[in-house]
């Protein structure tokens, strides 16, 4: 076999285009990295925003929150299932909201989105163990201090603290800021239920979320209450639920970014092939010299094949290096299933980087196989001759 | 001519090379091309909005409903010519991945303020006569199959329970940037099941689109509308159709910023193939390079042989581009048109796309230009390959 250092000095010989080709296989896995990012960083802040062990209850075929109304009679049937942990003092974990959305200018641009407004019962906090305040206190007068999301408070107006906002004809003191583990709350402002219902004119509830007693009984229970003719709602787990709403913006990303990287790819590969083809031409003597020493014609095939995907993993290395630094860009973007707007980080798994360098490796097999190809099967006199 | 012929040869010298290099820009061009396409495309609700529109929604955001008696109110302020109304009814046509836009509305002024909606005038008639009438758009009837007749069932979302309707018309746009995929009916239909089941929610509605006499009133008009409900149980927020569209396109203004992020990114990818091809035909020609200027070419007479092969190539890349651009482009158009409207590629986007690939074959060209230049002759005709 000929040495792989044979190949890794030609890669250094000709410096400028064996850059421009990295660079440009390193531009689309970049792309490709970084479309996956996006979207699986919209489905982790979404699924983790579910608590392994919560159910939510809307309304029958209401799909989200928003659209959702449970009566006070329905949500008072659900809050006396048995099934229902308790806390230490016998109360059921048990929280019913009402979730509505508001349009709030952005710090940045001024435009403005759609936030989410969600009044909260005695227990949120409690089945929510992840949601903590770091900034200033908890409401004590609840007709006029609300609470902000962190990532709310850093992209709306009026929601840091000490700041007011408008909404429901009343003004309202941002009092305190909690953070929820990365998860979709802290795009919300929180605010007492009985003050939201009164503000917006809503006296429903959107949603009841609970804990259970044993999970194992979850299915028992949905049967139970959905069967139930007095109550016309849906139970789910907490984690489908929110799961579920990164569908349709994900399957968008994944798609747009799927055939753009595909197109994309066809650009790097024809780059890599102009400068395998290139290596070729420039070697015959070489190769013939190779092949008259008695290399033969699969071992030149395997070297600049070598070469090709050397190139190439080079060039998906660098991608992913820079698609890793897009771990640190937060977006937000309105997601479509709920009409509200979310904030989330690109976030880059192992498996996207694998996936990413594969894609790379791909691209310089296509690329690096016909000039491969080509190589061996030149004839030794001919190509000792040129 | 002569240097023409030149150009054209040394650009023909390696033909594969010069074949994979204008297929590269091709592809890139064309992808660029698609990209700013559907980018436009994102914007067609906003250009197909009328300058003589408001639309009035409830202050606090979208999801929140007015009351229906608002409409004689801002019948009466001065300057609107006529009025209609809309609820988003957000239903499930069997699966939540059929979605498509459901518009309650009242049918006869619905029509009147939105002419660009053409309907046949028995369908019409047909439809004003069926509470449970709908008027779908082309696209959304050729999406599933539907014809005049058809009974569709949806499940409410917002409003809850199986509705059924008769499709009685079929509406096109009369231009391209017209959504064809809106499903339209009466609003009486959903009211009075609301009357009976939650008598709360009867009599309120989404949004009013109001016509004016003179679309340079507009913001005067607005402010004048909001200032009635001021203080009153639900305030309104009016707007120009126009504004009214924007917003809601702003909304994902992050994806639409990443998406020209890509497009400017795959310009770079057609720089790097151009340049690699350039920097290679440079590295051949040294010594060649040097024999011309011993035979009395001049620095500038090789500027322009690169420059002008660069060029070449560049054209012949965004030229192909520009034909699968157009190939590709018309394709994705009719396979859209169900469910995405108005992609249909812009003449500036091709203008661009060309201007783009000539100034990358200038860009492209800079690199060997200054490595011919700078090598003396003596040192050129020395090289070995």
């Amino acid at each position: 076999m000929i040495p792989p250092s044979y190949a890794i000095r030609n890669i250094l010989k000709h410096k400028v285009t064996s850059t421009l080709t990295v660079a440009g296989i390193t531009l689309v896995v970049f792309v490709f990295a970084g479309s996956m990012m996006l979207s699986n960083g919209l489905n982790e802040t979404l699924v983790a925003t579910g608590h392994p062990e919560n159910v939510t209850v809307i309304r029958k075929s209401s799909q989200t929150e928003v659209q959702s109304i449970i009566s006070y009679d329905q949500a008072q049937i659900i809050k006396s299932s048995p099934e229902i942990a308790k806390d230490s003092d016998g109360n059921p974990l048990y929280a019913n909201e009402v979730y509505v959305l508001i349009s709030l200018p952005k710090r940045k641009s001024g435009e403005e989105a759609n936030i989410v407004v969600r009044g909260i019962s005695e227990k949120s906090m409690a089945v929510r163990p992840n949601v903590k305040l770091i900034e200033g206190r908890m409401w004590q007068d609840p007709g006029s201090e609300i609470i902000a999301g962190v990532s709310a408070a850093e992209r709306y107006k009026g929601c840091a603290v000490g700041e007011k906002v408008r909404f429901g004809s009343r003004d309202w003191t941002v009092v305190g800021i909690f953070e929820a583990g990365g998860t979709g709350y802290e795009s919300e402002i929180w605010c007492d239920i009985i003050q939201a219902a009164d503000a917006f004119r809503r006296p429903v509830y959107s949603s009841l979320t609970l804990r259970l007693a044993d999970t194992t009984q979850f299915a028992a229970f949905k049967e139970r209450i959905e069967n139930d003719p007095r109550v016309p709602l849906e139970i789910k787990r907490e984690k489908d639920y929110y799961a579920a709403q990164s569908r349709t913006i994900s399957t968008f990303i994944n798609i747009t970014g799927t055939v753009i990287s595909f197109i994309f790819s066809l650009g790097a590969i024809v780059g890599a092939m102009i400068t395998m083809y290139a290596a070729v031409a420039n070697r015959t003597k070489e190769i013939g010299t190779l092949r008259a020493l008695g290399f033969s014609r699969f071992s030149i095939l395997t070297t600049f094949l070598f070469e090709a995907l050397l190139i190439s993993a080079i060039g998906g290395a660098f991608g992913v290096l820079a698609a890793y630094f897009l771990n640190f860009v937060r977006i937000s973007t309105t997601n479509w299933d709920t009409f509200s707007e979310i904030a989330f980080n690109f976030n880059l798994s192992p498996e996207i980087a694998l996936t990413a360098v594969i894609f790379a490796l791909v691209m310089g097999f296509v690329g690096g196989f016909l000039p491969a190809v080509r190589a061996s099967r030149l004839q030794i006199i001919e190509s000792l001759r040129a | 001519m002569k240097v023409l012929k030149l150009i054209t040869r040394n650009a023909g010298r390696h033909k594969l090379r010069t074949i994979l290099t204008v297929l590269g820009l091709a592809l890139a061009v064309m992808a660029f091309g698609l990209i700013r396409t559907f980018i436009d495309a994102w914007y067609a609700g906003a250009r197909a909005s009328a300058p003589d529109r408001l639309v009035t929604r409830h202050a606090v955001s979208i999801i929140f409903t007015l009351p229906i008696a608002y409409k004689e109110q801002i019948l009466q302020v001065e300057g609107v010519k006529d009025i209609t109304f809309g609820s988003w009814f957000g239903g499930i046509y069997i699966d939540p991945k059929n979605f498509f836009a459901q518009f309650a509305v009242e049918p006869e002024s619905f029509f009147r303020v939105y002419p660009e909606y053409i309907v046949p005038p028995d369908q019409m008639q047909a439809f004003l006569q069926d509470r449970r009438g709908v008027i779908a758009g082309q696209g959304l009837v050729d999406r599933f199959g539907w014809k005049v007749g058809d009974q569709i069932s949806l499940i409410g979302t917002i409003y809850p329970g199986d509705w059924q309707f008769v499709i009685r018309g079929i509406y096109q746009g009369s231009n391209p940037d017209i959504d064809e995929t809106a499903f339209v009916f009466n609003y009486d239909y959903i009211d009075e099941r609301m009357k009976q089941e939650s008598p709360g929610r009867a009599g309120e509605i989404g949004w009013y689109i109001l016509k004016i006499d003179d679309p340079s009133r507009a913001a005067e008009i607005s402010s004048r509308i909001d200032a009635r409900f001021d203080n009153s149980r639900a305030e309104t927020r009016t707007e120009t159709e126009k504004e009214f569209a924007l917003s809601f396109i702003a909304m994902s203004d992050a994806i639409i910023i990443g998406l020209r992020i890509i497009s400017y990114l795959i310009i770079g990818v057609i720089f790097l193939v151009l340049a690699n091809t350039m920097a290679m035909a440079a590295r051949e020609r040294v010594s060649e390079n040097a024999f011309m200027r011993t035979l009395g070419f001049r620095g500038y007479h090789l500027v322009g042989l690169i420059l002008g092969e660069s060029l070449v190539i560049a054209a012949m890349g965004g030229i192909a581009g520009m034909i699968l651009l157009y190939l590709v482009g018309t394709g994705v158009g009719v396979a859209l048109s169900q469910f995405f409207p108005g992609f249909a590629i812009n003449p500036a986007t091709y203008l661009l796309a060309l201007i783009t690939a000539v100034l990358i074959g200038i860009a492209a060209s800079i690199f060997p230009i200054v490595r011919a230049l700078r090598i003396n002759i003596v040192d050129g005709l020395r090289v070995v390959d």
